[in-house]
């Protein structure tokens, strides 16, 4: 265990390491990251033992796939054994993502699924292209996302970022 | 990027009647995002779930973000997952920046 210097915040903020690394680059106009002084809350509405959980991610189902700017969906079973990742800035020096329970439990919540915890899993699990822009991401993406739920009557949805 | 991605999608479903939980492992991305109920891993990006090859850490986690729909009564409630990835080095390599490689 490394020693901590805790005159700085212990976890990392990604927000300023980024920014810093870009400017070192070269390049001047920092990126403008999503905020908002307001959040929104729905309260469940029914209970977690008679709902249906989603699961959506932003890996890709393929290389050849990974660069299509699309919200997707692909069967929850069988689980996925493998999904594509190399695109997205995980950190590649620390870990690895070859266990795809560790950003998509497909089969971690089918055992809440099992065990009554919840309802059931849904059919399919979502995609969701990560765009720079806040704006096709709101307005494109996040409806499309809406709609398979709806249309996989998902009633909670667990969203898991890489 | 991708946890700013989820963040605005988890803000979408909520705006249409569709609870929500993220998982991620990029605290300050997801905060100033907004959402309404978060985990936090502080690990690495890319095992937000649990350790690779870690199924009793993985099945702790999603039930941590279970409890968490049931339990938040607020928006933008944040849990940490009570694990450490061992090493604390990744903190400081992630993007590092090479003196001699500045521009």
């Amino acid at each position: 265990m490394s020693e901590l210097d805790s005159s700085d915040r212990i976890f990392v903020s990604y927000i300023d390491t980024s920014r810093e690394y870009y400017l070192s680059r070269g390049y001047q106009n920092p990126y403008q990251w999503a905020c908002h002084e307001d959040a929104p809350f729905t309260s469940l509405s029914k209970p977690l033992s008679e709902s249906r959980v989603a699961l959506i991610t932003t890996a890709a189902l393929s290389k050849e796939r990974a660069n299509v700017k699309e919200v997707y969906s692909a069967p929850t079973m069988p689980p996925p054994v493998a999904l594509y990742t190399e695109h997205r800035s995980w950190d590649k020096k620390a870990t690895h993502t070859r266990d795809v329970e560790t950003f998509l439990p497909v089969r971690r919540v089918s055992e809440f699924a099992a065990s009554g915890r919840i309802a059931g899993l849904a059919p399919r699990f979502y995609g969701v292209f990560t765009d720079f822009s806040q704006r096709r991401t709101t307005d494109e993406y996040a409806p499309s996302v809406v709609d398979l739920c709806r249309a996989d009557n998902v009633d909670v949805a667990l969203l898991i970022p890489l | 990027m991708c946890h700013q991605t989820v963040g605005l999608v988890a803000r979408h479903l909520e705006f249409n009647r569709i609870p929500t939980v993220v998982i991620g492992s990029a605290k300050d991305i997801v905060e100033q995002c907004g959402v309404p109920r978060f985990v936090f891993t502080d690990f690495p990006l890319g095992n937000p779930c649990g350790k690779p090859d870690d199924s009793v850490m993985q099945r702790e986690i999603v039930g941590i973000a279970l409890d968490l729909l049931e339990t938040a009564r607020h928006p933008r409630t944040t849990v940490q997952t009570p694990f450490s990835w061992g090493s604390d080095d990744w903190r400081i390599k992630y993007m590092e920046i090479r003196e001699s490689e500045r521009i």
